[in-house]
């Protein structure tokens, strides 16, 4: 603004000031609003289709193993089963493969009723301690699994690296094992800026409560990638965690038999453990919902327009028509 | 000797301390907060209470969890008090802050508008007070002063009556009237003592410049208006030297000594001076003032006849008539009087009484010299003004110290009132309390009867009749205020016109009042808004007031314009900003039952900073851009202020329908989130963001939906702020350190995180945009059918058109007298106080009883002209 504008009293003139700015008023007319529901059904029906054939082609096995790997003599106190350390925990199981699974093959294992969003647990660990090897005793957000009886720092510190997930999975068909791929499960960028690679694992799970896994201390954390799959919460009490990538395909109707470790105490509150393979396509693994969802969403946009259209035809409203406007009709004198 | 400036001065005393104003607008947003507040209270008790349950029962299952068996006894409030952190982002503390930023905007787009600019003086409009700019479109009741307001406060001498000739009738200008000029030339003597009275009775000083201009400096418009007049016609008051003063009459210099002022009071209504001619040592006295008294103070056998005709003729024009009068004193006689008057002058107790009474004794046995009609013309575009705004349902209230019939004259004028038979004026005057109060109950039952048909009733009161019906009648009174929609009510002092507002307030309404002398300074300050006029009268009115605009006209535009669009633009933007509160806020008490009712965050505190900061406030903020309908077709259909007077867009019903879209779109953006992002894909950071991405395309669309115009800038605001939100989040996910360390990068490589954002809008608008496109083809409102109107270019156009209808008092004389029932007692004068509305003229209220009474005794012929009976 130049000095001859600040100086002289009347406003200064802009389209902006003026509230004149050049704009677009659309309106709801039927045309514009018949024809943006036909093309949203247009376009989410196919993508549906699209989404649910994606899915539709994953191949999932799921298997519920949790009861199943309770010997008989514990079924009613499942509990002491799983706590006693004296008992083999070993459990085999036999699964039919109904459909060929094409490499790459993905073993999760899913956890149900584990609340690992829950606020106590969510917070607890300590991103410094877990990247900065100078920074073992930050362990303000880990109580209370902080410190061993001789109040030395516990790293990996907190209850998220103490609940580790210790069930562990062999997989084998035709008497032949298949190997499990261990490398390459967690992500590369927790690998790289969020776990120390000179960080090690120390005076983990050595007294006091035992919660989960141990750890080899003579790994450092960033290669520790079960316990950086486990560090990565779940938002939902069901979630499944990446255990494996199988390279190698399996052919339909085979029956693979799975050796499972079943360390993993779910008991206590009702959770429910199953182990799942599952292949992968665009859409990532098999979500039926997503599919469903477009469907139902652009078949209903499809039935608005419908509707629109018929109420536009059987009851025509004029657009504007003065006549609704009451002051025309008694007129206010 | 006391003298008083400033704030000591009466004026300054009775200003009164302004409050801080508040807008209807501002209380509902309060009143809705408090309600989301216990809202939010009730959440964190409930959510409290079962997540305490549930630690009981099942957390203590959870071992991973690891709940110490016994805690401190303050462990039970852990739950609630997260929940209360959750959830007191429910409230949007940023309302506060837009909204300051919005209405400073609003203020400044009436500062700017040029259309608002007084071309004359060079004033633009100016918004003194930046936060109460929606009250301005919910206005009910406008309560206007009259000189200067409504009329342009520039007093022109255009017609007298001298001894019973008229002049200026032919040319409307008496000042060039060929006759007058002839017979002032000539020497008569009616008419050379005609203009010594208008020269010389008043209390103008004349200064002289260097060049040998002389100015006037004048308390009354009115007396300058007669001196410019009266110098005009040769008869040139240059010089006041202490008590001489000297006239240039056609070259001739005459000296008069002024001897005594016998002041203006708006109970006398007339002045007077004593002046001794310098020459031939007379003295005499030099009276104006109103007919009713002047007239009855002429000696005894004088005709008055020809003066009361010229003073209804002149009247009936709506022009402001001063009655002239003269007489001789003799040395004696003055000499007596001179010592009465000094006495009462100097007497402590009831001076004003005692001076009046002195007064009284001198001013009699008049000889009248003539009537001298002065123009006070009406603003431009005050009529169209008017009706426009009576159309928007606005009532107007005409509050004056003017006389009734100068009041019911200038009403009439700009259409105020209409005239019979459409409309019908009720008078309520009386001077004792039965009276005031026979007359009350009449106009209300008329009232009561005429409320059903089509017809325009006001009414009318004095300030002495209204001084009673406040005090003892109040109810009947509010009742009356209630039923009229136009009321004039004349002789008001400053404070009874502060009073009305507050009785107007006390029945919730919203009032605006606009004045522009400094006797209006309570009024506008106790108004819910206040308007000066900055005029002639000074800046008093214009610094007290929250808008000053140049001219009465402005007065539309400020009101159906701006007003109309700040108070649209606010429910909006107040609205929604719960909305996108109460959509956050809904996900996470959702995420809560999925996480064990312990009260974690779905969304990390960068996120939920942000949210507020910038992903919503931005696009909204540009809504101050958004106008629902044109200026044009506003100011076309005025009536659609109705929508904003009655709260249409901001109320309880409206709110509940924000609510439910809050809650429709929370359970839609948690139900697809956590549905498609369910098993592996279910990692809590990657989870919070698309459900943040969610809100905010919902968002997005919401106030696309919400915007009838869009400006470059809208547009801007609104796709902009996506991709800001996308550049933001990429910068954060660049950081190793953030908990959100490369989730952005990872979500918009997953098709499936695109797929959850479409289905998102699509579900959450699909459903708001069917109900709207409903209501607004089958149940629309005015304000959409006139949207459609205005945009198809329909016929609604054409219709309802204002047509101008230019009147002026010039051309009243065409015009039959218009019957109002005051004119059934046959006489009905135009009677302007002198300096009625000036600074110095604050008329006091006095006790019950007293000065009018006082007067009517004193007066040779008590023909007061009240008219009890109408």
């Amino acid at each position: 603004m130049d000095q001859k504008n600040k100086n002289s009293k009347k406003p200064v003139y802009s389209k902006f000031s003026q509230q004149e700015l050049p704009a677009w008023k659309p309106i709801l007319t039927p045309g514009w609003v018949i024809a943006s529901y036909i093309t949203i059904g247009a376009l989410f029906i196919p993508i549906g289709l699209l989404a649910w054939t994606a899915s539709d082609s994953v191949v999932e096995i799921v298997d519920r193993y949790d009861e199943a790997c309770v010997p008989d003599d514990f079924s009613k106190n499942p509990q002491s089963y799983i706590q006693n350390p004296d008992i083999k925990k070993t459990c085999t199981r036999s699964i039919k493969v109904p459909k060929k699974l094409v490499a790459p093959i993905f073993v999760y294992y899913q956890l149900e009723n584990f609340y690992q969003n829950h606020r106590r647990f969510v917070k607890s660990k300590s991103d410094k301690q877990l990247r900065d090897v100078k920074a073992e005793n930050d362990t303000k957000f880990c109580l209370p699994v902080a410190y061993d009886y001789d109040n030395k720092p516990i790293v990996p510190c907190g209850l998220i690296a103490w609940s580790l997930f210790n069930d562990t999975y062999k997989i084998s068909t035709r008497g032949k094992d298949i190997s499990i791929e261990k490398k390459g499960i967690a992500w590369k960028s927790d690998a790289k800026a969020k776990f120390g690679s000179n960080v090690y694992p120390k005076n983990f799970q050595k007294d006091g409560l035992i919660g989960g896994a141990t750890l080899d201390e003579s790994i450092p954390l960033s290669e520790q990638e079960d316990l950086m799959v486990w560090m990565r919460t779940a938002a939902l009490p069901t979630f499944r965690k990446l255990y494996g990538k199988i390279n190698t395909d399996i052919e339909a109707h085979d029956t693979i038999k799975v050796e499972i470790q079943n360390n993993y105490n779910t008991y206590k509150f009702g959770g429910r453990k199953k182990l799942v393979l599952s292949t992968t396509t665009w859409i990532g693994g098999k979500n039926d919902f997503v599919g469903m969802a477009y469907i139902s969403v652009g078949g209903i946009c499809l039935f608005m327009a419908i509707n629109f259209i018929l109420l536009y035809v059987f009851r025509p409203r004029r657009l504007g028509d003065p006549s609704y406007l009451s002051w025309n009709r008694h007129p206010i004198t | 000797m006391v003298y008083f400036l400033g704030n000591e001065t009466k004026l300054g005393m009775s200003r009164g301390v302004a409050e801080p104003k508040l807008t209807a607008m501002d209380a509902m947003i309060d009143k809705l907060t408090g309600a989301i507040f216990i809202f939010q209270i009730v959440v964190v008790i409930v959510l409290g209470i079962a997540g305490n349950v549930w630690k009981d029962t099942e957390a203590r299952k959870h071992w991973y969890v690891l709940y110490p068996d016994e805690g401190p006894w303050y462990e039970l409030l852990i739950i609630p008090l997260r929940f209360e952190l959750l959830c007191s982002i429910m409230i949007p503390i940023s309302i506060k802050v837009s909204l300051d930023l919005v209405k400073s905007l609003y203020a400044k787009f009436i500062d700017w508008d040029k259309q608002m600019v007084d071309v004359e003086t060079a004033t633009p409009a100016n918004a003194t007070n930046t936060a109460i700019s929606e009250d301005l479109g919910q206005v009910e009741y406008i309560l206007t002063d009259k000189t200067g307001t409504l009329t342009e406060n520039k007093m022109i001498f255009k017609r007298c009556c001298i001894a019973g000739t008229f002049f200026g009738n032919e040319n409307g200008d008496a000042v060039k009237d060929v006759e007058l000029l002839k017979a002032i030339n000539t020497g008569s003597p009616d008419a050379i003592k005609f203009l010594t009275v208008m020269a010389i009775c008043n209390t103008v000083i004349p200064i002289k410049s260097p060049s040998g201009i002389v100015t006037y400096k004048a308390q009354s418009q009115d007396e300058e208006a007669l001196v410019r007049a009266a110098a005009s016609m040769h008869m040139d008051f240059v010089n006041k030297n202490a008590n001489i003063l000297e006239i240039n009459f056609n070259g001739s210099l005459i000296q008069y000594e002024v001897l005594d002022y016998l002041e203006f009071t708006s109970d006398r209504k007339r002045m007077s001076v004593v002046v001794r001619d310098c020459s031939s040592n007379k003295i005499i006295l030099l009276s104006k003032g109103a007919d009713e008294a002047i007239l009855p103070c002429a000696y005894a056998g004088f005709q008055t006849k020809t003066f009361y005709e010229a003073v209804d003729q002149y009247a009936q024009m709506g022009l402001r008539t001063f009655c002239l009068a003269w007489r001789e004193l003799n040395e004696v006689e003055y000499h007596d009087w001179s010592l009465l008057f000094k006495e009462a002058n100097s007497t402590l107790v009831d001076r004003e009484w005692r001076v009046a009474e002195v007064c009284q004794r001198l001013e009699q046995d008049l000889e009248i010299l003539g009537v001298a009609a002065i123009e006070d013309r009406l603003q431009d575009g005050v009529p169209e003004a008017i009706e426009t705004l009576r159309k928007a349902g606005i009532n107007f209230w005409m509050l004056t110290g003017d006389k009734q019939n100068t009041a019911i004259q200038i009403a009439l004028s700009c259409n105020f009132v209409s005239p019979e038979p459409k409309g019908q004026l009720l008078l309520i005057n009386g001077k004792t309390e039965d009276e005031v109060c026979r007359n009350l109950e009449r106009v209300l039952l008329t009232m009561r009867i005429t409320k059903a048909e089509p017809k325009d009733v006001a009414f009318v009161i004095d300030g002495w009749a209204l001084e009673i019906a406040l005090k003892n009648y109040r109810k009947a009174f509010t009742e009356l205020a209630i039923l009229s929609r136009t009321a004039i009510c004349c002789r008001v002092t400053p404070s009874q016109k502060a009073q009305l507002v507050e009785l107007l307030k006390s029945c919730d309404y919203r009032t605006l009042a606009i004045g522009d002398g400094g006797n209006d300074v309570r009024m506008i300050q106790q108004a819910d808004i206040g308007v000066g006029i900055s005029g002639r009268e000074g800046l008093q009115a214009a610094r007290a007031a929250d808008y000053s605009i140049g001219k009465f006209r402005f007065l539309t535009r400020l009101i159906l314009v701006h007003g109309r669009y700040s108070y649209n633009r606010t429910a909006f933007l107040s609205q929604y900003s719960f909305y996108k509160s109460l959509l956050i806020c809904f996900i996470q008490i959702f995420f809560s039952f999925v996480s064990g009712v312990s009260g974690t965050s779905l969304f990390n505190s960068v996120s939920l900073m942000a949210y507020n900061v910038f992903y919503t406030s931005v696009p909204v903020l540009v809504s101050v851009l958004d106008k629902d309908l044109s200026e044009k077709t506003v100011m076309q259909h005025p009536q659609i202020l109705f929508y904003c007077q009655a709260g249409r867009l901001l109320n309880p019903t409206t709110f509940a329908g924000w609510f439910g879209r809050a809650l429709f779109h929370a359970i839609v953006v948690f139900a697809i989130t956590m549905h498609s992002y369910a098993f592996e894909k279910s990692e809590m950071e990657e989870v919070s963001m698309v459900a943040l991405s969610g809100c905010v395309w919902l968002q997005a669309f919401v106030v696309t939906l919400e915007t009838n115009s869009f400006t470059i800038l809208q547009h801007v605001a609104i796709w902009g702020n996506l991709v800001v939100f996308y550049i933001i989040n990429w910068i954060v996910s660049a950081l190793p350190r953030s908990g959100m360390y490369t989730i952005m990068y990872r979500l918009c490589r997953q098709p499936a995180y695109w797929n959850t954002m479409f289905l998102i809008v699509a579900a959450g608008m699909g459903p708001v945009l069917a109900l709207k496109y409903f209501r607004y083809t089958y149940r629309s409102s005015k304000i959409n059918i006139l949207q459609q109107a205005e945009r198809l270019g329909g016929p609604i156009l054409s219709l309802g058109n204002i047509e101008p209808q230019p009147r002026t008092l010039d051309d009243t004389d065409d015009r039959s007298p218009l019957s109002i029932s005051q004119s059934k007692n046959g006489r009905s004068s135009v009677f302007e106080p002198l300096l009625s509305d000036s600074p110095s003229a604050v008329r006091r209220s006095f006790g019950p009883g007293a000065t009018f009474d006082f007067f009517q005794s004193q007066s040779k012929s008590s023909n007061y002209p009240r008219n009890k009976d109408n």
